[in-house]
């Protein structure tokens, strides 16, 4: 299998203060990884620093087998921020954000073709948005945005997706809906690094998680099968209930089945 | 018209027309990341690059063009930098600016009327020369404003996705300070240092309250920036009036123009009731 991303020893952070300490992670062509964690614990900066957004301080990072710093393939990944970056002070359509996905794979130079615009469409039939293309972004509610920055992923038809809490604030439906647009990346070979709270409704498609703590990865495994109430066979987060509400890490709670570092 | 039949009115007239397509097209790039004022920093800045020329003897165009390239790259590389917030950055460059510009220009022979020219503008005394240096200049900006929109739109809408996409984000980054110290010293001519800025702007702003999109926005903004220009011209040398304020006017006239029309175009379509917001289908099902 080849190696799609490889941290090695890894040591990261803002302003020469350390966040990430020691961190090793492989992923392979193929792999579904979830990143887990309470907040502040540093996923975000994990992968922000394996997309070259933070500065490294030591050890090592190779994507598609070639170090970083040397890394110009672009359009193979496909990147979902967090959230959106300052916000726009012109406004946009959907279809203009969407389309800045196809810069990687067009370059700077050249101007849109007939295949940019047929994968525009295609990356929002996969989000459910299509019928939105000529809105504005800024009309649109926070799922329906946090749907359009994966569109923008998706239209550059990468091999590795990377995202950051896709599923914070989209609703059941959508989740669903995304899944089943992650489930297909997946089956076409896609290689997909994605931070999550809450595994919902993308559980079946996770095949390794990994659980970041204060900086270090404190446990990697197979996701473990949900505890108690959440184990019952037919149980779907179809509804709200208040056991939800805890950190997620919780849920996350090593058991023999993840191998504690 | 047969103002028009004047030489130097055409010259004024063909100058105006040419900033007034140039400086929104790269002002909506400004508007967009949030950086509005930074082309009256870098006015501020090119007014001592005019000082520099004057005190010198060479031409306070030319230095005016070096001093505020300069300007637009040291404020975007403390911009990368992340380390003094945007705010504080333009105020150093207002006041930097302005202070080191009126010290020059008075330290030179012929102080008190150039300093009046460049702050405010002197449109009517366009050489033919001017006018080619203008229109250079102009078409430049305007080009590169136009090839490299899908680039720079990803760039100012959402610079580390910009990043990842591979874009060369520091060179870009530069053209659009290289590009704005261009602009604030081509549009020196027409409205003076202190309402530069406006043009980048207020087109802008007057577009966006009647568009959706960006490449809608652009277009819209560009043509305003003409039409004011352009009437800026005609209308001050009917009425008189300096060219550079009556331009920056007739802009912020049509803002409230297409900011009232939008408004009620708004409110009527709601009231209508079709409007373009569909809710998608309920998916919570509340369990009793
Ligand atoms: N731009 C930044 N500058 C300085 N420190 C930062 C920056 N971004 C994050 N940090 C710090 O790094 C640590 C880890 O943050 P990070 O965003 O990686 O957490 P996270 O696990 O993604 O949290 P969340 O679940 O809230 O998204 C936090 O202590 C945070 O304060
Ligand atoms: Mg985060």
């Amino acid at each position: 299998m080849s190696s799609v991303v490889e941290v090695q020893n890894l040591a990261a952070g803002y302003d020469g203060r350390e966040i990430l300490r020691d961190v090793s992670l492989k992923v392979t062509a193929g792999d579904v990884v979830a990143v887990l964690g309470a907040n502040g614990s540093g996923k975000s900066t994990l992968i922000r620093t394996i997309l070259g957004l933070v500065p490294t301080l030591r050890g090592g990072i190779e994507l598609f087998g070639t170090p970083q710093r040397r890394f110009r393939q672009w359009e193979r990944i496909g990147y979902v921020p967090q959230r959106l970056g300052a916000g726009s002070g012109v406004p946009a359509t959907v279809g203009e954000v969407v389309a800045s996905g196809r810069l990687a794979r067009r370059g700077v130079f050249r101007f849109p073709a007939k295949a940019d615009k047929a994968a525009v469409r295609e990356a929002l039939t996969a989000v459910g948005l299509l019928d939105r293309i000529d809105d504005p972004v800024a009309t649109l509610s926070g799922g329906q945005q946090q749907r359009t920055l994966i569109a923008r992923a998706l239209a550059g038809k990468p091999d590795l997706l990377v995202l950051d809490e896709p599923n914070a604030g989209v609703d059941a439906a959508s989740q669903e809906a995304f899944a089943g647009a992650l489930t297909r990346f997946a089956g076409d070979g896609g290689t997909i690094l994605l931070v999550l709270h809450e595994l919902g409704p993308l559980r079946p498609l996770i095949g390794r998680a990994v659980v970041v703590h204060d900086g270090r990865i404190a446990h990697e495994g197979t996701p473990p099968e949900p505890a108690g109430h959440h184990a019952e066979p037919d149980h779907e987060h179809l509804h709200p209930h208040a056991e939800e509400i805890k950190p997620a890490i919780c849920e996350w709670a090593p058991t023999e089945q993840t191998k504690a570092y | 018209m047969e103002l028009l039949a004047i030489p130097f009115m055409q010259r004024a007239l063909v100058a105006a027309l040419i900033i007034g397509l140039a400086a929104p097209a790269l002002g909506i790039y400004l508007v967009q990341r949030r950086l509005s004022l930074i082309g009256d920093g870098i006015g501020h800045v090119a007014l001592t690059g005019v000082g520099v020329g004057l005190l010198t003897n060479t031409s306070p165009v030319l230095t005016a063009v070096l001093v505020s390239i300069v300007g637009a790259v040291g404020v975007e590389l403390i911009r990368e930098r992340g380390r003094t917030s945007g705010d504080l950055a333009l105020a150093l460059l207002f006041y930097g600016g302005i202070a080191g510009g009126v010290l020059l220009v008075g330290l030179s022979d012929d102080s008190s009327t150039s300093l009046m020219q460049y702050l405010f503008g002197s449109l009517l005394t366009t050489s033919a020369e001017d006018l080619w240096v203008i229109g250079g200049l102009g078409a430049a900006v305007v080009a590169a404003m136009l090839v490299f929109r899908p680039a720079l739109f990803a760039l100012c809408n959402d610079e580390e996705y910009a990043k990842v996409s591979g874009l060369p984000v520091r060179t870009l980054n530069i053209l659009l300070a290289v590009t704005t110290a261009l602009t604030v010293t081509i549009a020196m001519r027409t409205v003076g240092l202190l309402l530069v800025s406006a043009l980048m702007v207020v087109p802008v702003a007057a577009a966006q309250q009647v568009t959706r999109g960006f490449r809608s926005t652009m277009t819209l903004a560009m043509l305003i920036g003409v039409g004011a220009a352009g009437a800026g011209v005609l209308v001050s040398a009917e009425a008189d009036t300096a060219p550079g304020a009556t331009t920056v006017l007739l802009a912020l006239a049509i803002f409230v123009g297409t900011a009232v029309g939008g408004s009620t175009v708004r409110r009527l379509r709601r009231r209508r009731g079709d409007s373009p917001v569909t809710s998608e289908p309920p998916d919570v099902v509340l369990h009793a």
